[in-house]
């Protein structure tokens, strides 16, 4: 199992040190160890993300945070970019938003998200980001890949036409539950979410029916069974409460 | 010299269809079909999808309908989990199917059939449509607009939505009744009531003037099928199955929807997408029948209600026996308005309607389950199948439309021969039966239909295909 770098701890001995750099032109402070994205949040300057969640290490999977950093080329995730002192970042210029509407146009053109009949219509973070970007029509073509539904498991469903591959149900396995009952198969455009080694849900081993994946889905992909269209209303508050309580098992938590 | 008429697009329905006629040597009408020329397979699509997503999936098949959709799903469903709703879920979703039955009902008879009954068949095609009746009928305009109104705010305050609400679910519906809600849907009743009797009052005394076209519109012996309750009365939503002969006797009672195989079974004809159900001990195509708001009032013993079955034994009293003209499709629509808004009238008053608990939740029980409640338009069963994680592995459905293909098609040939004949085609003998196909208010995709007269053109094509003339 992969080993989390964990965030180095600040003390006495370790001080992190304060930056002052520009964020759309206002002058923000924060400390070297934190993301960019973290720091745009604290000062009211919204990102948009998908496979970020607070209380989940960071995956850098979505690119929807996409950042211009005056002097660089490339544009680059802010959630797993950290500041330099006097750096000047760009949060939505032009060229940022036509980015992420086309990375968001590629995702609706992977899979078959149809709102319409979807668990999590009027929930969703995808259909939110769609919204918020204004994108009222998809550009390329679609590939409507057969996809199955894996309902095996007795409460839950995984819907992998809605998936986003964005990752938070292995993270949230493996980094809170510590169950890693989630993983990933294949490379590229075939990848998919797995349960154990690619067997149905309801015949896994390791799964504890704990459901943390389902609440942290941003999409209708993983739901409850049962739930009726626009029902399924996820809750993530316990995360960040979750995490700080399990880390002072670890002893990572202050005391 | 053999000749074939085409109509295509038939105007103010709602879907795509089309009509062949086909003349003879002598320039005589042959034969006649009524095709339906697209294809949506959501039998097919929803094949992997778990049961619970069915409600939402079919009632897309329909934007004036749904709610129907939605019901025969949503009782197909609780079959599967084997659970009956809560009382108040039943109310709730009988008290929906009203606001829908006002709505679809206002929409066929108001915007879409009115022109041709009281503007005439034969009036001016830019003056027969809609904007025609507001200018000639303000105030029946007017009452029509309002009706429709009042069943799709009765739809919305239920529901949440007028169209595709997602609202019924298996076991039941997903939210109670709101209290301010049942006061304001009581208020609307009175208007709707005044509306709906002077309306009938002003259809009836148009009766006489279309004594042919209530000759002539699919006016032949069939059977006939609709949903009844334990009493024989009027049901759209939770009743038992009659079918009755054209001579009006009972030929099968109280058929439990789940048994609908026994008595209905479905042909495929080449030159249509839409399926030929037909009465199976009759067999293929002896076995014709009709649904829809005259069939059902020829099968039921009465409506239930006061006024509505005053206005039901006058409706009767026309013929001997069961009506078999389908023109008397627009006045059994009128009368089942009635019959919705009294039946509206009594739910409300009921204490149980405000419940909080709506909804029966459990695993599916078991592998199949059928819906059956009555459409606007007619009969819509609903039938799944799925394995043991609940994903669907079959479907059938079959809508209103399909039940009624066979006696359109042979109305369609019975207005041609009466009204088309040689050479000299007039447009009010095409409106004709165009107006025939309207009678039955078809519900061919119900997603789109066309607002007052769309080009449709007419072909003259010889037996081997080659095009003589358009007009």
């Amino acid at each position: 199992m992969k080993i989390h770098p964990r965030k180095n701890v600040r003390s006495d001995l370790n001080p992190s040190r304060l930056l002052t750099f520009r964020i759309d032109e206002r002058v923000v402070s924060a400390h070297e160890d934190e993301s960019i994205l973290s720091v745009a949040r604290q000062n009211g300057i919204s990102i948009p993300t998908l496979c970020h969640l607070d209380g989940l290490s960071e995956r850098g999977a979505c690119r929807l945070c996409i950042v211009e950093v005056k002097g660089v080329a490339r544009l680059l995730p802010s959630c797993v970019t950290f500041p330099r002192q006097d750096m000047e970042i760009i949060t939505a210029s032009e060229r940022v938003v036509s980015y992420r509407k086309k990375i968001l146009e590629l995702l609706f053109t992977e899979r078959n998200h149809v709102c319409a009949v979807c668990v999590s219509n009027g929930h969703c973070e995808l259909q939110n980001l769609a919204v918020e970007l204004g994108i009222s029509h998809v550009r390329y073509p679609y590939l409507y890949p057969r996809l199955a539904v894996d309902a095996s498991h007795s409460r839950f469903s995984v819907d992998h036409n809605r998936c986003v591959l964005c990752l938070r149900c292995v993270r949230v396995c493996d980094e809170i539950e510590g169950a890693h009952t989630w993983d990933i198969m294949g490379r590229g455009i075939t990848s998919r979410v797995i349960t154990d080694l690619n067997q149905p849900w309801g015949s896994s081993e390791t799964c504890t029916g704990c459901g943390k994946c389902v609440q942290v889905c941003p999409t209708g992909a993983l739901s409850e069974k049962g739930k009726s269209v626009a029902e399924m209303i996820k809750r993530r508050q316990f995360l960040p409460y979750l995490q700080m309580m399990r880390g002072r098992q670890d002893e990572s938590w202050p005391k | 010299m053999a000749e074939t008429i085409t109509i295509e697009p038939i105007t103010r329905i709602e879907g795509h269809g089309k009509i062949t006629i086909i003349l003879d040597d002598d320039g005589q009408v042959s034969d006649a079909r009524f095709h339906v020329t697209q294809f949506r397979g959501f039998e097919k699509l929803c094949e992997g999808r778990p049961y619970y997503e069915m409600p939402a999936i079919t009632e897309r098949i329909c934007g004036i309908c749904p709610v129907s959709h939605a019901l025969a799903s949503g009782k197909a469903c609780d079959a599967i989990l084997g659970v009956h709703p809560p009382e108040a879920a039943s109310l709730l979703r009988r008290l929906l199917n009203c606001g829908e039955f006002i709505q679809s009902h206002a929409l066929s008879f108001f915007y879409l059939s009115s022109p041709d009954l009281f503007l005439g068949m034969d009036a001016d095609p830019a003056k027969r449509n809609i904007t025609g009746i507001i200018e000639a009928y303000p105030e029946m305009a007017r009452d029509g607009i309002r009706l429709r109104k009042i069943g799709q705010q009765i739809i919305e305050m239920i529901s949440g939505k007028r169209i595709h609400a997602s609202w019924v679910v298996p076991g039941g519906v997903n939210a109670p009744l709101d209290a301010g809600h049942r006061q304001t849907m009581l208020q609307m009743i009175p208007e709707a009531l005044e509306i709906i009797i002077r309306t009938l009052a002003l259809f009836k005394k148009t009766l006489d003037q279309h004594r042919e076209e209530i000759r002539t519109f699919a006016n032949f012996p069939t059977y006939f099928m609709g949903m009844v309750d334990e009493e024989g009365n009027l049901e759209h939503v939770s009743g038992r199955l009659r079918i009755i002969d054209a001579k009006g006797h009972i030929v099968a009672d109280a058929i439990d929807p789940a048994d609908y195989r026994e008595y209905i079974a479905e042909a495929v004809e080449p030159w249509s997408y839409l399926k030929f159900p037909y009465y199976k001990p009759l067999g293929f195509p002896a076995g014709i029948y009709r649904v829809g708001p005259a069939a059902r009032l020829n099968v039921c013993n009465g409506c239930g209600t006061a006024l509505a079955d005053q206005e039901w034994a006058e409706f009767r009293e026309i013929e001997r026996g069961p009506l078999m003209s389908s023109f008397f499709n627009h006045y059994a629509r009128l009368i089942e308005i009635l019959f919705c808004i009294e039946t509206m009238q009594g739910l409300l008053a009921e204490p149980a309607i405000l419940a909080a608990r709506v909804r029966a939740v459990a695993q599916p029980n078991f592998p199949e389950g059928v819906g059956c409640v009555e459409a606007p338009r007619g009969t819509l069963i609903h039938h799944y199948r799925v394995d043991e994680d609940g994903l669907m592995t079959w479907a059938n459905l079959i809508v209103a439309t399909g039940h009624n293909t066979m006696a359109m098609s042979r109305g369609v040939l019975q207005v041609a021969k009466r009204f088309i004949t040689g050479a000299k085609i007039t447009e009010g003998a095409l409106n004709r039966v165009e107006a025939l196909i309207r009678a039955f208010d078809p519900c061919l995709s119900c997603s789109t239909h066309a607002l007052g007269q769309a080009p449709f053109t007419i072909r003259f094509m010889k037996t081997d295909g080659t095009i003589l003339g358009e007009t």
